[in-house]
């Protein structure tokens, strides 16, 4: 009778594991030089276009929602650099659809890990560190140019806004997997939250009606991942239903999208297991 | 722990959209199975009759709709992880292997993903490579390898943790021959030696009858026969085929040992003989033709799966 | 002659049927265009109004128009760069393709205006109802401006087909034309106005855009579907659509031709 192994079982052959398949991928993404190469610049190039949108309106009028151009180069900046490297780690997870398709989902469930933890471990995307440098360039260039009353306090806000940002960011990509589950040709809908939610994410939040207010403001909570901590940053003013101190509140949104995640993780799951009717 | 599948009434149904109304489909009805360990279990029916299903109810991948299944001891589902560590897959259509990795990286990954010392990983992968002949293709892409050097790499990759349970789902589907042969020699010297249970579902009779001590035949999702080989032929009177084409009209070969004569086509020229592979072998009864008639040509007709299953099914329904 | 002529339109007929087959897709590419359309709709009046209430030609009403037409034009004309016979001419499976008596060339193209004249239906006709009924938006003011809005719009269309071609040639002779498609991708948008109206671009930048055929696909019949360029100005426009599109179907041929004999010559 054959014995299984003479290692422990646990989170740390778990986290071993983990880091055996990232490396293996992101040895396999390097080794293809030539196509990584295109890729790094091809990214790039998305993460100036998009800069360039947000430059070109900016400098056509002097200030837009209550900003002008510097701030809301702040604004995209940190949006833009939480976006990317959230994709970085998790955008590979709207492969799920095909995986259902293919059925090589089913293989996953043959390894001892979990099921979400190894769909999110099972790739990453190197090349987003391009989009991401432009990101971090236009953040950059916006602490300088804007008038930042620099204390302890700003650089806490600024590392909560970062970090509640990038999960903010990696729960969208998590629901719309968990999402797909229940419609499997419906990525375009959930393109339209996590990629109309980056798109919202750099924009300032006071020119939005209402109803956007609701969806974007605090439904898929993008306003909190860059403009509503810019705005407690520099204290701007705020605006209806979005009062200047809501940036502290960032985390907040940032649990608030983990329990969406989850929730919608957990209920395609059970739906793909056909548990629970 | 010596039992290791067992289930109980176990259940699965789907709702299927039919045009605009939902129909209930009944892929797994009712089923009661009992494996012991070290048992070779064959799992033989039509497509769609039900045997995906109710694989992925044993591995933890659907839920039953109702009564109970226990894998290893543990409860598919709800024990998932743990079970993973007990058991191997192999599905035919799907791959467990990074497609553009190396096959040892593959191994590599696999090791790490069960948590395996890196010195039993070693001695175990290399035990495998060369029992199932991989050192020719180790370093080679999975997506470049043929299908017969794929399914050799499935296989001990779903080996690699020494598992207690090995189900091979279509294993050897589009393999020629000479693959076929040496996958089945594997697995029987495997069960031998570690004393692995085997759980296969086959199209190829000839799967079943080199590698099962045991054949289920399941039918629209339905268990219509659990017994050996011999009563499964005996039960359904399935048989080969031997058909000779003789050198002159020759009368009805009857009389020859564990034969049963079907029939005479151009008046003798060409006789069908149907014969009980358990009592004797088709070289057995060539010898025996050839003794009394000269034999031109010959063929041999397999009994088709999907004539058992039948032949199977209209028995149990008859209540024979 | 007319045999040709009633091949390519059967083709046009062909891609109409294939595209009417991703359905739900069309359902979730309209939740999309929706969003976006919203989005836009709120940082684009913001800049009008924070501008005075006129910016390059353009007012709320026209701003309207511009985003949602050219949002319900995003089905229809092809931004991404990636169209299904760029993996025939990469692989070498075109060669199948020549020995057939239609140009393969042009056949794309009837074939991608199909599925482009489709694509009006599930979201272009929805984009500019949302438009009309839940923004407001300008309209064109007289039939002949629908007129000659029509023809922009199926200059532009055939256009983008075109262009998207001189991609996918490109597998003629590079291996990777992955790059060549992505960089398409990423400027393709930006450059035909998608974001941000082409007019609001400095002087140096709009001079970049147009001279590419990108803004002929999108900004052009925009501007006339909305009535913010009219009568001369808008034949212009047209004319500059008719010039790009000679001279990127001019460039196809050519690079059909020396391609289809590279492939000869390589063995295929």
């Amino acid at each position: 009778m054959a014995e299984t192994l003479a290692g422990s079982h646990g989170w740390r052959t778990d986290l071993a594991a983990y880091r055996a398949v990232l490396g293996s991928r992101m040895k396999a993404q390097r080794s293809y030089r030539v196509s990584f190469a295109v890729d790094l610049a091809s990214s790039l190039l998305v993460g100036v276009v998009e800069l360039a949108e947000v430059w070109v309106l900016f400098r056509a009028v002097d200030r837009i929602g209550g900003l002008d151009l510097a701030q809301i180069l702040l604004v995209f900046g940190l949006a833009d650099l939480c976006f990317s490297l959230a994709d970085l780690s998790f955008g590979h997870c709207d492969r799920m659809p095909s995986y259902v398709r293919t059925g090589t989902l089913d293989v996953l469930y043959l390894r001892p890990q979990p099921l979400l933890l190894q769909l999110i471990t099972s790739d990453i995307s190197l090349r987003r560190l391009a989009r991401a440098v432009v990101g971090l360039t236009a953040l950059v260039a916006g602490l300088v140019l804007t008038d930042v009353p620099w204390s302890a306090g700003a650089v806490l806000l600024l590392g909560v806004a970062l970090v509640s940002g990038y999960v903010i960011f990696a729960s969208s990509f998590v629901s719309a997997a968990g999402l797909q589950f229940f419609v499997i040709n419906g990525a375009e809908m959930t393109n339209a939250y996590v990629y109309g939610g980056r798109y919202a994410a750099s924009q300032p939040a006071s020119v939005w009606g209402r109803p956007l207010k609701v969806v974007f403001g605090f439904f898929f909570p993008m306003a909190f991942t860059a403009y509503l901590p810019v705005v407690t940053l520099l204290g701007l003013p705020g605006s209806e239903w979005l009062p200047p101190w809501l940036g502290w509140c960032a985390p907040v949104a940032a649990v608030w999208s983990v329990l969406f995640a989850g929730l919608c993780w957990r209920a395609g799951v059970r739906h793909y297991q056909g548990g629970g009717g | 722990m010596s039992t290791i599948i067992e289930t109980r009434a176990l259940t699965r149904e789907f709702r299927v959209r039919d045009g605009v109304r939902r129909r209930r489909v009944r892929a797994v009805i009712d089923l009661d199975l009992r494996v012991e360990a070290g048992e070779a279990v064959g799992y033989i029916g039509a497509n769609g009759a039900g045997k995906s299903t109710t694989i992925k109810m044993l591995t933890g991948i659907l839920v039953p709709t109702s009564g109970s299944a226990r894998t290893c001891g543990r409860e598919p589902v709800r024990e998932r992880r743990q079970l993973a560590r007990e058991i191997g897959v192999v599905f035919g259509q799907r791959s467990q292997l990074w497609w553009d990795l190396p096959v040892r990286d593959s191994f590599r990954l696999l090791a790490a993903i069960h948590g395996l010392a890196a010195d039993r990983a070693k001695s175990r992968s290399a035990e495998l490579v060369e029992r199932l002949e991989i050192g020719e293709f180790l370093t080679t892409p999975v997506r470049q390898l043929s299908l017969g050097q794929r399914m050799r790499a499935e296989l001990a990759a779903a080996l690699l943790h020494s598992p207690r349970l090995v189900i091979l789902d279509e294993p050897t589907i589009g393999l020629d021959v000479l693959s076929k042969q040496r996958l089945r020699e594997f697995l029987i010297a495997e069960r031998r030696e570690q004393g692995t249970t085997l759980m296969l579902t086959t199209h190829d009779m000839g799967d079943v009858e080199r590698l099962c001590d045991r054949i289920l035949v399941v039918d629209h999702g339905k268990l219509a026969y659990d017994g050996t080989l011999a009563g499964l032929s005996r039960t359904v009177g399935a048989q080969r085929v031997l058909v000779v084409d003789l050198d002159r009209p020759t009368p009805d070969l009857v009389g020859i040992r564990n034969t049963r004569h079907l029939s005479s086509e151009g008046d003798g020229l060409r006789q069908e003989l149907a014969f009980d592979s358990e009592a004797t072998t088709a070289a057995q009864v060539l010898a025996a033709v050839t003794a009394q008639a000269g034999v031109v040509d010959l063929a041999i007709r397999e009994p088709d799966i999907e004539d058992v299953v039948r032949r199977i099914y209209a028995a149990s329904r008859t209540g024979q | 002659m007319r045999r040709l002529l009633i091949a390519h339109l059967l083709l046009v007929a062909a891609g109409f049927r294939e595209q009417s087959r991703y359905r739900l897709a069309a359902l979730g590419g309209l939740v999309a265009n929706a969003t976006f359309g919203l989005l836009k709709v709120a940082i684009l009046f913001a800049t009008v109004e924070a501008a005075g209430g006129e910016l390059a030609g353009y007012d709320a009403a026209t701003m309207s128009a511009y985003i949602w037409i050219s949002q319900g034009m995003l089905g229809s004309v092809n931004l991404m760069g990636r169209v299904d016979i760029a993996e025939r001419i990469r692989t070498g499976d075109v060669t199948v393709d020549f020995l057939r008596p239609l140009d393969v060339h042009t056949a794309m193209i009837a074939h991608e205006l199909g599925r482009s004249l489709f694509s009006l239906l599930p979201r272009g006709v929805p984009s500019v109802l949302i438009g009309a009924l839940l923004v407001g938006m300008a309209t064109p003011d007289s039939p002949a401006a629908y007129a000659l809005g029509a023809v922009s719009l199926l200059l532009a269309m055939v256009l983008s087909a075109a262009t998207v071609y001189l991609v996918a040639a490109a597998g003629f002779w590079i291996v990777e034309t992955r790059g060549v498609q992505l960089l398409y991708m990423v400027v393709a948008g930006f450059l035909a106005g998608l974001f941000v109206p082409l007019w609001l671009f400095p002087g140096w930048l709009q001079g970049i855009a147009l001279a590419t055929p990108f803004p002929a696909m999108l900004m052009f019949p925009t501007d006339i579907l909305s009535g913010r360029t009219t009568g001369l100005d808008a034949v212009e426009l047209v004319g500059a659509q008719l010039l790009w599109l000679t001279a990127v179907i001019a460039v196809g041929q050519l690079m059909t031709r020396r391609g289809r004999r590279h492939l000869e010559v390589q063995g295929g």
